[in-house]
């Protein structure tokens, strides 16, 4: 269970949010949504203390985790995978090699068992044949796949997606959306998905986070969201419906 | 105000990195990498910068000392001497702030922008004993050696144009630069070129490890850390010179 308890972030004098405070339970998949610099990202970021907040906790599996020290932060690191915005991936290294890396160095797996892990997560992202491959060679959506499979080779117990759909087509976007709904289903990992893609929240979401206006300004789940009558969400949601139906004329 | 931060940031990059020296399981690929990237690939640019420095030194030596009173041979003493006090180690450096300090700051720079290095912190690595202590490391181990080139080549380049041009026999320069050959001269290179290495890697991995905004601040980071790195070699050299002569 990841709880955020009153977490305020800035940089220098520029306020990103305060006091935003919420759970997410065992297994579920919440949805982070606001508009784009709103703080989505970097909320995310502190999850695994990539980023320390200026005050508030993030207390996972009752462990405060800005208060491990730097040996206790790498191995609780390892529970999570993050799949970031532009992949992330390794441009020096094949394809194979950038989701073989984390069990080159964090397990004494032999090479066989290490081709086996890796070609498994790559099956499990639709890329069984793309491990020869150089990054440069993949497309915007093989890339966020292969980012996928890396993010899960160490099995971890939380995912975090940073606009995993942006800049992908339409179909594309659905089959990144499959894979996180079936990431949750078959590996039962908690999920953390920050986007601002309305049809990405509804294809994935349990329970859906707005930041607006430098705070938390809107939790619940699905359900409740569609049914909301909060006029900044209901605006957001519209004006991203009306994205949607623009894009599916044009 | 803002000196003082980066100097801080650089400070506690520095002691990061020193910590994380013990982890050599990390960054041991890394290394060897390293050595080819900074040492062996450096090596042709070494040889040419080298030889022409010697070349053009002796040439000009000659030119200077055209008054018939002091013996030819003295060239040779000027010429080598020169070379392994000061040029083998300082050209070097200034040419190597432009090929493995850019290399370095760019490499970093795009990894931070493009999130590779909060990738590799995110999956549980130590990303300054990954990205850092090798190439630092790599600095240090290997500018020494490539001053050993720049030195040899230097002598030879000399040499070789005193006897193409007719300035000066070749017997009569290895004369000079044998009387005048002091191993302290070599020891004072080797100290030097060892803190350049540091100073030209450590400077590139501060600035490319902080780089932030995109492309332009690749870009930044490359030029600033190149700069800063010819800056702070040339004030090396003259208070290594200070304090060692």
């Amino acid at each position: 269970m990841i709880e955020i308890n009153n977490l305020t972030k800035s940089f220098g004098n520029n306020l990103i949010w305060e006091d935003v405070s919420f759970s997410i339970e065992d297994g579920e998949t919440v949805a982070v949504i606001g508009k784009s610099g709103c703080g989505k990202s970097v909320l995310l970021k502190h999850m695994n203390a990539l980023l320390y907040p200026d005050s508030g906790e993030i207390i996972i599996d009752g462990q405060c985790v800005f208060d491990l020290n730097y040996s206790e932060l790498r191995l609780m690191r390892q529970r999570f995978g993050i799949l970031f915005q532009g992949s992330a991936l390794f441009d020096s290294i094949s394809t194979f090699e950038n989701v073989a890396f984390p069990l080159r160095y964090f397990t004494s797996q032999t090479e066989d068992e290490i081709k086996h892990n890796v070609q498994e997560a790559l099956e499990m992202v639709n890329l069984k044949d793309a491990g020869s491959k150089g990054t440069s060679e993949l497309s915007g959506g093989m890339r966020k796949r292969v980012g996928l499979a890396r993010a899960i080779i160490l099995k971890p117990d939380y995912l975090l997606y940073d606009e995993p759909t942006s800049g992908l087509d339409p179909k594309t976007s659905e089959e990144i959306n499959e894979l996180i709904v079936s990431m949750a289903n078959s590996l039962n990992i908690t999920s953390i998905v920050i986007t601002h893609d309305m049809h990405s929240v509804l294809e994935v979401a349990e329970k859906v986070a707005f930041l607006d206006d430098q705070k938390l300004s809107w939790f619940g789940t699905i359900e409740e969201m569609q049914e909301s009558d909060y006029p900044p969400l209901v605006d957001f949601i519209t004006a991203s419906e009306y994205q949607i139906n623009s894009k599916d004329k044009g | 105000m803002d000196a003082i931060r980066q100097f801080g940031q650089y400070a506690l990059l520095l002691y990061q990195a020193i910590r994380s020296v013990t982890e050599f399981s990390t960054y041991r690929k890394n290394l060897f990498h390293e050595f080819v990237k900074i040492g062996y690939e450096s090596i042709p640019i070494i040889m040419l910068t080298g030889s022409f420095t010697g070349a053009v030194l002796t040439l000009q030596t000659s030119y200077q000392l055209e008054t018939g009173f002091i013996p030819r041979y003295t060239i040779g003493a000027i010429v080598s001497q020169s070379m392994l006090i000061e040029l083998a180690a300082v050209i070097g450096a200034l040419v190597l702030a432009g090929k493995v300090g850019a290399r370095i700051a760019t490499e970093l720079g795009t990894m931070r922008v493009s999130e590779q290095i909060d990738a590799l912190e995110s999956m549980g690595f130590n990303s300054v004993s990954f990205l850092v202590v090798p190439r630092v490391m790599g600095g240090l181990l290997m500018f020494p050696i490539l001053y050993v080139v720049a030195s040899v080549f230097g002598v030879l380049g000399g040499l070789a144009a005193g006897e193409l041009n007719g300035v000066l026999p070749a017997a009569e320069f290895m004369q000079g630069a044998r009387r005048y050959f002091f191993e302290w001269d070599v020891l004072f290179g080797f100290v030097k070129s060892f803190v350049f290495g540091f100073v030209i890697t450590s400077i590139a991995c501060f600035k490319g490890y902080y780089a932030t905004g995109g492309a332009e601040g690749v870009g930044k980071a490359t030029t600033n850390a190149t700069v800063l790195s010819c800056i702070y070699v040339l004030l090396a050299d003259f208070i290594l010179a200070a304090i060692l002569l």
